[in-house]
């Protein structure tokens, strides 16, 4: 009798032990990360996914959804059934989100790692990276390419102001279809200061100077809507200049060869970075802790021309990893290249961008 | 109903009333009346019927009747303001509408915006708001978080103007009260062009803002001129179709179907890369001298990429019902109006043709309705000027996610494909539809 009692107790045991080894099993479920595609969670793969499988042996689910991602995730919230782990957003959308109550809050310190020289993370990052419930990981740079072989080698377009000058530098542009940096370059290549350029936009006589502006080119504009769309117009020579994400750019000029130039002159900046769906903070925060910290910053911009957010990474950005060339000209944030850019002003356009879009279709329409 | 009856009773409805209650009821062959035992077995031929179209029932209900009646209702809702400051929304309803409102209002508002900050949900109503008036989102989530620490400061309407001079904006409180009433008509004013102005009348958007209406014609006209083009084109071949002999039939209708099963990316893509300036057909134009090779056509991204590949794309759905219809218009006809004297153009005006008007409406009605509804092609090879309705749809819904904007377009373009409906019905006829 009380042999199989000892027995059955130890079978217990081994079955509990069993149980215990089976739950950590399901705690290791792939962790769904919504991105943007492309290039970019390429990026994100090499420098942060790939290393984290490896460490702890979770898989990364890349989700391409950032492009429509605050509607994913409203529409998540809503249905009660949130199945993202961690997005990457712009934090005009992650402010939304934020007010919305869809995102979590973030508690920077306690949650992110610090620089190596002990630096506590809210100190680590550049101005703006850090909100109530985001953290930039990257900037990244709105700018005008051209292709090279489009203009004679002794007359290359430089500024921002030449896309609007049909006369010395002819051909088709392309444009994003959205008012964000189209309004800003208009005034800048009208010779508005930078720091008049938001308060300008905010007043009447502003914006029809900006539209103004753009009715000099309209006729030559295909205007885009995906990321990946004027790498292949300047390549196809469809048109001569086209607007874009700098990192898309750099990866047409290094993996494929293109004859394209970056026009920095004018560049409007913004920070892109993660944010944490409601609920999903316990599942989310140690590939957050794990994808910001300072090395891993400085990872992804060894394979994508994006400056990273945190001030400790900015001196380890080497070379490109495929290529080996140095990537620090290539950054938005190199001296150079930074001196006339423009911060991309998010209070404003989450203020007017539901009239400005409006008024901006209803200029395209007519 | 294995019951014999006399000839004068085969309905038995009117046999029992007709025997009057002086004579006994017909009895069935067990014995009961036979008017329950008929009932009996309809109501089992019935509720089997029924039982065995219910998964459609149910199917309808939630994938058709339940998402319509959601997007209507989405498109007049607005219970944001009442849901999230609804202290306020109860206050602001004593205010005149002139100047503004009193000092209680203000610190109902205060207290809404502290409890909203806790809560974290003024992100909704700031951008409800925002549609209504530009710069609502900064105020009140800026103002919000300006205030969580104060404690009832001597008065709220000074400080929250303080904060924020849009507070002391008579047409801020103005859009508040108009929005507190939990439904609101501005998402189909805007699905029309117009707005409310500073007091609250109603009037047209500024020319620079107006989009919607001129775009939803633009739609209409497009997929008419697509639903045309179907028919230029597909009448003729699916006349070949109908008449030529089995084994090169075959082999045509291989040619229409094949592109029918694939996928429409692929066939959207292909166009591209024949249209575009660099594409193939230019290149042809170019090498055979057409046209100047700095000159050349603009055949994408505009209204003629939108037509050319949606009637591509559509022309199956014209073909299929035209053939359908046509192989079962016999041959003789034609003969006999031939040997009549008919020349063969008046033969096939006035025989062949009027016995096609079936598949032709058939067809039509499918290209069109499937035509407004599209949003993938245009989007991808419409450019600015080849743009659908359907496109701003979607555009509402997934980036600028004004959903109540999205769904008043969307029941305003619903309600004027069921007014075509109907007119076509007028003029056709439904019953004049053969789909095969």
């Amino acid at each position: 009798m009380k042999k199989s009692f000892r027995k059955s107790a130890l079978t217990a045991a081994v079955m509990l032990g069993t149980l215990g080894v089976v739950s950590a099993a399901q705690a290791q479920q792939p962790l769904n990360v919504v991105s943007w595609g492309g290039a970019y969670t390429m990026s994100q793969e090499e420098a942060y996914s790939k290393p984290w499988t490896e460490k702890t042996g979770q898989r990364i689910v890349n989700i391409d959804r950032s492009a429509t991602g605050l509607a994913g995730l409203r529409a998540q919230v809503e249905a009660g059934n949130v199945t993202w782990d961690l997005v990457d957003m712009l934090p005009a959308d992650a402010k939304i989100a934020c007010a919305e109550g869809l995102i979590e809050i973030l508690d920077h310190d306690e949650l992110l790692s610090p620089a190596p020289d002990g630096t506590p993370a809210s100190q680590d990052f550049v101005p703006g990276a850090l909100d109530e419930c985001f953290v930039a990981t990257i900037v990244y740079s709105n700018i005008v390419a051209f292709n090279t072989e489009m203009f004679p080698a002794d007359k290359q377009p430089s500024k921002i102001a030449d896309i609007f000058d049909l006369e010395n530098y002819p051909g088709m542009r392309s444009l994003q279809r959205r008012p964000i940096n189209n309004l800003e370059w208009a005034l800048l290549a009208d010779g508005v200061p930078h720091d008049e350029v938001y308060e300008m936009l905010t007043t009447e006589a502003g914006l029809e100077r900006a539209f103004a502006k753009l009715d000099t080119i309209k006729d030559n504009t295909i205007w885009w809507s995906e990321g990946a769309q004027p790498p292949q117009l300047l390549a196809d020579k469809e048109v001569a200049f086209a607007s874009a994400y700098n990192g898309r750019i750099f990866d047409a000029q290094v993996n494929e060869n293109q004859p394209f130039e970056i026009i920095w002159d004018g560049q409007v900046f913004e920070l892109d970075g993660w944010v944490v769906p409601r609920g999903k903070m316990d599942v989310a925060k140690d590939f957050l802790r794990f994808s910001t910290d300072t090395e891993r910053n400085a990872a992804q911009a060894s394979y994508i021309s994006y400056g990273p957010a945190r001030m400790s990474a900015a001196g380890l950005v080497g070379q490109h990893i495929p290529t080996g060339i140095e990537m620090t000209p290539h950054m938005p944030t190199y001296e150079p290249n930074f001196a006339t850019a423009l911060p991309k002003d998010d209070e404003f356009w989450a203020d007017y961008q539901d009239e400005l879009n409006e008024r901006f279709d209803a200029w395209l329409a007519n | 109903m294995s019951v014999s009856m006399p000839g004068s009773q085969t309905n038995p409805e009117s046999g029992v009333v007709g025997s009057g209650g002086a004579t006994a009821p017909l009895l069935a062959a067990d014995g009961r009346p036979l008017k329950v035992s008929l009932r009996r077995a309809m109501f089992k031929n019935k509720a089997r019927a029924l039982l065995l179209v219910s998964p459609l029932l149910i199917f309808l209900f939630v994938a058709f009747v339940m998402p319509i009646f959601s997007m209507l209702t989405r498109s007049v809702e607005s219970n944001e303001v009442i849901t999230l400051l609804p202290n306020t929304a109860m206050a602001v309803q004593a205010w005149d509408g002139e100047g503004l409102p009193d000092e209680l209002t203000f610190a109902a508002l205060a207290g809404d915006l502290k409890q909203g900050q806790i809560d974290r949900n003024l992100g909704r109503v700031a951008s409800r708001l925002n549609y209504e008036y530009s710069g609502m989102r900064s105020t009140i989530t800026g103002t919000a978080r300006r205030i969580t620490n104060l404690e009832n400061p001597e008065s709220w309407k000074e400080t929250l103007i303080d904060i924020n001079s849009n507070w002391a904006d008579t047409g801020v409180w103005r859009v508040i009260k108009r929005e507190s009433s939990g439904y609101t008509l501005s998402y189909y004013l805007a699905a029309m062009d117009m707005r409310y102005d500073e007091e609250g009348k109603i009037v047209r958007q500024p020319e620079t803002r107006r989009v919607y209406v001129d775009l939803m014609i633009k739609t209409l006209w497009m997929s008419i001129l697509i639903t045309f083009m179907c028919f230029i084109l597909g009448y003729p071949v699916a006349f070949l179709l109908a008449s030529l002999p089995l084994s090169t039939s075959n082999l045509l209708m291989m040619m229409v179907l094949l592109p029918f099963w694939t996928s429409l990316l692929v066939r959207t893509t292909s166009w591209i890369a024949i249209l575009q300036s660099q594409g193939v057909l230019n290149n042809i134009l170019v090498a055979i001298g057409v046209v100047d090779d700095n000159n050349r056509l603009q055949l994408i991204y505009n209204q003629i990429g939108t037509i050319v590949a949606m009637t591509h794309i559509l022309l199956p759905f014209m073909i299929l019902p035209l053939y359908s219809v046509m192989k079962s218009i016999s041959p003789s006809y034609m003969r006999a109006a031939r040997s009549m004297g008919a020349t063969g153009y008046t033969a096939f005006r006035r025989v062949y043709f009027p016995q096609t008007l079936p598949g032709i409406g058939a067809g039509a009605i499918l290209v069109f309705i499937l035509a407004i509804g599209y949003y993938i092609t245009p989007a991808l090879v419409g450019g600015e000027s080849g743009r659908f309705i359907t496109n701003f749809i979607a555009y509402h819904m997934q980036v600028s996610l004004n959903w109540g904007l999205a769904a008043a377009i969307a029941s305003i373009l619903l309600g004027a494909v069921i007014m075509l409906y109907l007119l076509y019905n007028r003029i056709v006829g439904s019953d004049n539809l053969k789909l095969g």
